[in-house]
């Protein structure tokens, strides 16, 4: 059929399975790459109305996590501190330095410091801090080395994918209840058993999470 | 062929008369006629009646769609549905359109590997019956998951990794459903290509102007009829119909899975496969008849598509339409047999609870409509089969509504109870569903040959170089 079509377009099935082997996965990867949390959420890092440091508290001083956030074992919410909290020592340790103009400010005329929020689980997923800090996960399992930053950035995914992984194989991430805000533990540990015995029943149905 | 001398000479043996078939293409038409009236249907402008026929059509398709944006912005709460019938003419109409592309895969497969002639006048036709129902069927449970770009997304319909590291249930036939549907549009259209290549460069052969030239020269796929590109073609075309062949039987079965593996009363069935399965032939044979019998008058195609192949297809319609009736009573025998209350309440009130209308329409036209084919007066009038024919489509719409609804909107726990009512905005997405379903067939009959030439060629006696007739009248 010469005089319909010239003799090249013979080619054409070979052109587009080819084209479609190399347009396809890169375009698998680029979505896989781009448009996940690893990639979107990780590494997120807002400048903050102040220059607190996670470091010199937390890693220097070894001020434990719950002095500030002091509702994370008791409610679905971890707390930000009020400046009353920062004044505690402030009053007495650093208690003209203009970086701390701000915290001053707020903690006389009672209006909150306007921090900006980092870690925010969607609106249509439940996620509760106590049940979490109470059977031995750690606050570094979900908010990376918050001890050795300066300014908190986000350090992890926080994807379903995610949360699953742990839900799924809690006793890789468990660990003794007493040590869930020592940050840098590295030690042995029986995870099985303490999943066992705390009865820890990471659920995994759609409700556990979006009820 | 034998050669036009030859055949005077030599007489073949007349078979004895009560043995002789009717023939399968009537008044001995020539090989070049039968091109001629097939091809000539869409070479010819189309008629005075398709016009206005196309112009409905594609009105209820566009209302279709219309309702479709209306859905999917403002959320499936548009149809009449909620609990406790959370399913109701959603997936009715799927199952409608689904069960009636079976007559397709049927004809295709099934009777081609059985070696039944006649099919090669229907089912052509049929198959495109059957791609462009399986198309109106997935639509409706597409759509009524509601936030409908999830069901794209994968891990959701369709198992692929991804971010949640989620998979679809895999021991759920809704999962199974995915993959039976999509298999079956998949292969039913690849097999209707596959039959239409040498169709399609007969147009192209016979094509005038440069535009039909190109189309149909790009999808005949360079076809010139060689001894090589039969030999592969009738290799790939039985490859499909023993591929095809399973699906008949797997789409309908893992379709009523959805209903049979729950633990609702009136649906927790073992009869459903095969139930379903007949239902679903029934059905498709239904619309087959309707579609094709104003066809043939339309186009002047009696010669191709006979009273026989009429006549044949009610028969299908009587066989299947007696197992679906014996289904339905079986299925009250064993509510009561089987002892338990739940089942026989469901059964009780599926024919004398709120919804008897449905249920005895569904009875009147499914298990009484086709036993009128006993008589080959009635099988051979066109007029009362086509009657017929509607009358099992609308049958077939009910009982899949009786299945759902009725089983659904009373169950175990009375508090729960409820009456569903269609909003306007089911009715006419059902009825729009019917204008895709015509304005895909129409735009069949204007650019495809409705039944197979070449196949059809293959079923004459003159085909035969045997017989007397043999390349002499038939050569053009």
């Amino acid at each position: 059929m010469s005089d319909i079509f010239p003799r090249w377009t013979n080619k054409i099935p070979l052109m587009v399975g080819v084209a479609a082997a190399v347009v396809l996965p890169t375009v698998i990867a680029g979505i896989t790459y781009y448009f996940t949390p690893k990639y979107t959420r990780v590494g997120y890092q807002p400048k903050q109305p102040v220059a607190f440091s996670h470091a010199i508290h937390s890693d220097q001083l070894g001020i434990d996590c719950r002095y500030c956030h002091s509702d994370v074992d008791k409610s679905w919410f971890s707390n930000i501190p009020s400046s009353e909290t920062c004044m505690r020592c402030h009053s007495i340790v650093a208690k003209d330095s203009p970086k701390l103009s701000l915290v001053r400010e707020s903690y006389s005329s009672g209006k909150p410091i306007p921090w900006v929020q980092i870690h925010k689980t969607p609106d249509y997923v439940y996620f509760n801090h106590s049940v979490h800090v109470n059977r031995g996960i750690s606050c570094v399992k979900c908010h990376g080395e918050i001890q050795k930053m300066d300014e908190v950035h986000h350090a992890k995914p926080l994807s379903m994918g995610f949360c699953l992984e742990c839900h799924r194989e809690p006793e890789k991430h468990i660990r003794p209840n007493d040590l869930v805000t020592k940050l840098d533990w590295n030690g042995e540990f029986d995870g099985k058993k303490a999943v066992h015995d705390w009865k820890v029943q990471p659920g995994q149905s759609c409700s556990t999470c979006h009820r | 062929m034998a050669s036009p001398g030859k055949s005077a000479a030599v007489k073949a043996p007349e078979p004895p008369a009560e043995l002789v078939r009717e023939p399968l293409v009537l008044n001995n038409r020539p090989l070049g006629w039968i091109t001629d009236a097939i091809a000539g249907v869409c070479e010819k402008p189309m008629p005075v009646w398709w016009w206005p026929a196309f112009i409905i059509s594609v009105g209820g398709m566009i209302t279709m769609f219309s309702l479709i944006a209306y859905l999917v912005s403002t959320g499936v709460g548009v149809w009449g549905l909620n609990q406790p019938a959370d399913w109701a003419w959603d997936i009715t109409n799927f199952v409608f359109w689904i069960g009636i592309g079976h007559a397709g895969t049927l004809i295709s497969a099934v009777l081609f590997l059985l070696r039944q002639k006649w099919r090669t006048s229907v089912n052509r036709a049929a198959e495109a019956m059957t791609i462009f129902a399986v198309a109106c069927a997935g639509i409706f449970p597409v759509f009524h998951t509601g936030r409908v770009w999830f069901a794209l997304l994968p891990g959701y319909l369709f198992p692929a990794p991804n971010a949640n590291e989620i998979w679809p249930q895999f021991r759920s036939p809704l999962l199974w459903d995915v993959f039976a549907v999509s298999t079956y549009g998949t292969v039913s259209l690849l097999f209707w290509y596959v039959g239409l290549i040498p169709d399609l460069a007969t147009l192209r052969d016979r094509a005038k102007g440069w535009l039909r030239r190109f189309f149909y020269g790009l999808f005949s796929l360079g076809w010139t009829g060689s001894n090589r590109h039969w030999s592969n073609y009738e290799k790939a075309y039985l490859l499909l119909a023993g591929l095809s062949t399973p699906l008949v039987l797997s789409v309908h079965s893992i379709v009523s899975f959805d209903f049979a593996v729950s633990v609702v009363p009136g649906w927790h069935t073992t009869i459903f496969p095969p139930y379903f399965v007949a239902g679903a032939i029934f059905s498709g044979f239904g619309m087959v008849l309707t579609l094709l019998i104003p066809l043939r008058s339309l186009f002047k195609l009696e010669d191709v598509i006979t009273l026989r192949h009429v006549e044949l297809m009610c028969k299908v319609l009587l066989a299947t339409g007696s197992i679906v009736g014996y289904a339905y009573g079986m299925e009250f025998f064993i509510a009561w047999y089987g002892g338990s209350p739940y089942e026989l309440y469901a059964f009780k009130n599926r024919a004398f609870g709120p919804y008897w209308w449905s249920y005895w329409a569904m009875i009147s036209c499914n298990v009484i409509s086709p036993h009128f084919f006993w008589f080959k007066k009635l099988r051979t009038s066109v007029v009362f089969v086509w009657i017929v024919s509607i009358f099992v489509n609308i049958g077939m719409w009910f009982e899949r509504f009786v299945i759902i609804v009725t089983s659904l909107h009373r169950d175990y726990l009375p508090s729960s109870w409820g009456y569903f009512t269609p909003s306007w905005v089911d009715v006419m997405t059902f009825v729009g569903s019917f204008g895709l379903f015509m304005t895909l067939f129409l735009l069949f009959i204007r650019f495809l040959p409705v039944i197979a030439i070449s196949e059809v060629k293959g079923v004459t006696p003159q085909a035969d170089p045997h017989h007397p007739l043999g390349g002499a009248k038939g050569h053009h």
